[in-house]
């Protein structure tokens, strides 16, 4: 699965709009997580996973970055992300059913702050492009 | 299945009261059928499927979602028996429409989207966690007569 020209336009240009907002857009997409799907918490008892807490934030911004990290290489994602690839197959080893989760909050997220930007059309790309960034961050596991 | 707290009850009745069912069901049926295409597979008398805007201007897919949301919107009255309330449309999906319960997950997911492309920051993240509930449960339902 690859993306199209004009998936890829779609990706970039809205990612300028979102880019201002990515620190609270990384923390909201965690909130949803953790409260639409209790079990991805497992992955956390070492954190404070209060709203507002300091480690949320930090963690949230650490993970929209890299999804810009893959916007700005949208061409080359695989070797972009590829330091990230190994560190979720031989360290975190979150199970690939999360990416899905991770992915949907952070859709929900974008729609719910971008609604005009976020057509269907767009809804397809974003949902197109986090299913390659998840193959990405799998593609080692075994 | 599904436990839903007052406060669940509360946060989907209180949205689905300022839902278009109009609006929302076609926009809800049409993102399925263009972020996920393969779905299209149940819809070939339809007409055109052919891109984006033909999906989403298509009447059959709107009229259609309307139906879809309608029947959503009677489960919300009864959501202590989903399972009940859905168990003919359940049969019906299983023995006439052949379709996957997986189907069921994706439109769900396509109606939270829209929920939040529709209520914005009023589709807070405890919102979303009981409308996610709300969908896992009508998926569960509709399948649970699978045979």
């Amino acid at each position: 699965m690859s993306l199209t020209k004009t998936e890829r336009t779609i990706i970039v240009s809205m990612w300028a709009k979102i880019s201002t907002q990515a620190d609270t857009i990384g923390t909201e997409t965690l909130e949803r997580l953790f409260l639409s799907y209790p079990q991805t918490k497992t992955y956390f008892p070492h954190f404070d996973l209060h709203p507002g807490s300091a480690q949320l934030r930090a963690h949230g911004s650490k993970v929209v970055a890299a999804v810009g990290d893959a916007v700005k290489s949208i061409d080359s994602i695989g070797a972009a992300l590829s330091k990230l690839s190994e560190l979720h197959a031989y360290v975190l080893r979150v199970d690939p059913v999360n990416f899905k989760l991770l992915s949907h909050c952070l859709l929900v997220t974008l729609a719910a702050r971008f609604p005009s930007d976020f057509t269907a059309e767009a809804h397809a790309a974003w949902d197109k492009f986090l299913s390659v960034v998840s193959s990405v961050l799998t593609e080692k596991y075994r | 299945m599904s436990n839903f707290t007052a406060e669940d009850k509360a946060a989907i009745t209180s949205l689905w009261a300022k839902v278009n069912v109009e609006d929302a069901g076609g926009e809800t049926l049409g993102r399925l059928l263009v972020v996920y295409p393969w779905t299209q597979r149940f819809f070939d008398s339809f007409g055109s499927l052919s891109s984006p805007s033909a999906i989403m201007g298509n009447p059959k897919v709107k009229a259609h979602g309307v139906k879809v949301l309608t029947s959503l919107g009677e489960a919300i009255k009864n959501l202590d028996d989903l399972k009940g309330t859905f168990g003919q449309l359940s049969e019906l999906h299983c023995d006439k429409l052949h379709v996957d319960p997986e189907n069921f997950r994706l439109l769900g997911n396509v109606l939270v989207t829209v929920l939040a492309v529709l209520h914005g920051k009023e589709f807070t993240p405890e919102v979303q966690a009981s409308w996610q509930k709300m969908v896992a449960g009508v998926a569960s339902a509709l399948g649970s007569r699978y045979h």
